[in-house]
């Protein structure tokens, strides 16, 4: 099983390369990707370096072109895909079907990934990828238990990515307009979800106020540890009860899960975190590497350690993790 | 320019499910779509009585009934229903998951390509078009001039005529879905011990910021808009643009009166001043969703 690990620029591109991961995901300097962010990202000179990097070593690199092409601005997301294929790219993470469709018919021969963001959770859908554009592999939305994820590894004729740590998505993703309805802008449209410009920090009489797009997400007391607004994330009032109405700031870990989805034939997991600093991405590539590898070593006998899961989640969201929509009573 | 009634998104007993229909059946509504598109745990109506249904409303009237399917299918057994549905023999089918647009291009069957289907392009269009798509349903958080360029690419292409543009128009919007039960969670259950808690809300819950501002409205597995998204005053631009249909969804018997309202805007429009603070037409008009231009 593979461990692919993200990368917002060269460094923590090495950084994953030399921590053990199998694979880099990067993505363009623009709107072509999911994490569309300032001082993020791979211009043309840096994405072929990071091939360089990446294939010196054995290694593959993924390049994600995963939102959603603009009426008009097609053009863009193709000149995305010549460039990844151009510095020799072992695989296209693509969301959009007309782009999915350019990719296929101009580099038949280039692996293309189904991203996350199509939202691909079952097996019919997963059929119409095959049928439609012959894709090799298919990244599952977080939104499957794991006994779902399982009976859909038996039978899809396509192999099956899933993520395995980081930022928690609760909703499927590529089905989210919650951000655009709050801001105007959306991981489909533009690349990012609760975008940090609309962020606004206050200290009040309350307490610290964070807000984004003028919409008050949560408000914090003295002793309690604030979290970026992501709008899903926040404490609203649902009948005088207040509370977070969605999820609570927390982050994904399945380490737990590493035998089960190894036995399922899962072909590779993925670590969430594009925006993340190098330091973040050898923490995680490392810990992750550590667990698959005693695995491998001893399979009857792995147990998680403890120093893994405190490692991991010092790096999450609200110091917590959750094994999500996998554990059914999450959902 | 048509108006559609969009499937009712959330979870009504059965005999309400039935009246509703009926009101349906006697509005004005051109096009009537019905459906469970949210949850499959909601078996009030079962797929037998939804095409029951659709059978009665469709009985002596001249208005196009069309079958609404689910949008996040996770388990073999949701499929076995979602086939059951498009392969209904008698109904056009509304496509919210590719699974259905799959099943549909297998049954060589045309079929509308819902607002969760992601087709945001030119490319997009015409890849569905292959599959066997004839009506779009351009997804909401998309903008007039996004629609504009989309459509003047499509004439320019020479595909136009192969598809109907429908437009939501008016009612909460759908705005994301979730492996997650937001309702249940309010009552504090689990989802696979929801007590179809969801019955209990004709018209979802409502999430409030702690300002009381009106955020988003729980619906299941479903967030929807806390504000009724309103193109009212948008009509005449809709239908300048050639877009064919108009979706009035189907959040209450207020859609019948909405339904009246939006056509006769058609005839002789006249700006109504949104309230700002229960209605919206933000992504029409490229900004927040939750706005008002």
């Amino acid at each position: 099983m593979e461990l692919l690990c993200p990368a917002g620029n060269l460094p923590a591109l090495k950084t994953a390369i030399d921590n053990g991961a199998d694979a880099v995901y990067i993505g363009l300097k623009d709107d072509t990707n999911a994490r569309h962010f300032a001082g993020l990202n791979f211009n043309d000179g840096k994405l072929a370096k990071a091939a360089d990097y990446v294939h010196q070593r054995g290694k593959k690199l993924h390049v994600a072109i995963n939102t959603f092409a603009h009426a008009g601005g097609e053009e863009r997301w193709q000149k995305a895909v010549d460039n990844a294929v151009a510095i020799g790219t072992d695989a296209l993470i693509i969301a959009d079907l007309g782009v999915l469709d350019y990719a296929a018919t101009k580099y038949p021969d280039v692996e293309r990934h189904v991203s996350v963001q199509a939202s691909t959770t079952n097996l019919e859908a997963i059929k119409f990828f095959k049928n439609n554009f012959d894709v090799q592999r298919v990244v599952l939305p977080r939104v499957l238990s794991v006994q779902q994820v399982r009976q859909l590894a038996k039978s899809s004729p396509v192999p099956l990515e899933v993520f395995a740590f980081g930022s928690l998505c609760i909703m499927a993703e590529g089905r989210c307009y919650l951000s655009s309805y709050m801001t105007g802008e959306s991981p489909n449209t533009v690349g990012a979800c609760s975008p940090a410009k609309y962020v606004r920090w206050q200290e009040t009489d309350k307490g610290l106020e964070s807000r984004l797009n003028g919409v008050l997400i949560d408000r914090y007391q003295e002793d309690e540890n604030a979290g970026y607004p992501t709008l899903c994330k926040g404490r609203f009032e649902v009948d005088n009860n207040v509370y977070h109405a969605l999820e609570e700031p927390t982050s994904l870990n399945t380490l737990e899960l590493i035998p089960d989805l190894i036995a399922m034939g899962i072909v590779s997991v993925k670590i969430e975190g594009r925006q993340r600093s190098p330091a973040y991405v050898e923490q995680v590539a490392k810990t992750w590497r550590m667990a698959l590898d005693r695995y491998q070593q001893n399979p009857e006998n792995f147990a998680v350690e403890g120093a893994w899961m405190n490692t991991l989640a010092n790096l999450s969201e609200g110091s917590q993790t959750t094994l999500g929509a996998y554990h059914r009573k999450w959902q | 320019m048509k108006f559609s009634l969009g499937p009712s998104l959330f979870f009504w007993p059965k005999n309400e499910v039935v009246d509703f229909y009926q009101q349906a059946k006697e509005s004005s509504a051109d096009i009537i779509y019905l459906g469970e598109t949210v949850c499959s745990k909601r078996r009030e109506l079962r797929a037998k009585d939804w095409l029951g249904l659709a059978q009665d409303v469709a009985k002596d009237t001249k208005k196009q009934v069309v079958v609404s399917t689910m949008t996040l299918l996770e388990s073999p057994a949701e499929i076995q229903v979602l086939k059951r549905l498009c392969d209904n023999g008698e109904f056009l089918v509304e496509a919210n998951d590719l699974s259905a647009v799959q099943i549909m291009h297998e049954l060589k069957m045309p079929f509308v390509a819902g607002p969760a289907i992601n087709c945001y392009n030119l490319s997009t269009l015409k890849v569905l078009l292959k599959q066997g798509m004839t009506r779009w349903l351009m997804p909401v958080e998309l903008s007039g001039d996004w629609l504009k360029i989309l459509l003047d690419q499509a004439t320019e292409a020479g595909i136009r005529q192969q598809f109907e543009c429908e437009v939501f128009s008016w009612g909460y919007l759908p705005l994301a879905y979730s492996a997650r039960c937001f309702t249940a969670r309010s009552e504090d259950k689990a989802k696979d011990d929801c007590e179809y808690c969801c019955i209990k809300y004709p018209e979802g819950r409502r999430m409030n910021s702690r300002e009381g501002e009106r955020v988003f409205v729980l619906n299941g597995i479903q967030t929807l808009s806390g504000y009724q998204y309103n193109l009212i005053n948008e009509m005449p631009a809709l239908d300048a643009m050639g877009v064919d249909i108009a979706r009035i969804s189907a959040d209450s018997t207020a859609a019948f009166t909405q339904l009246d309202n939006f056509r006769e805007q058609l005839v002789n429009p006249t700006r109504k001043e949104l309230d700002g603070i229960s209605e919206c037409n933000g992504f029409w008009h490229k900004i927040a969703g939750m706005s008002v231009a």
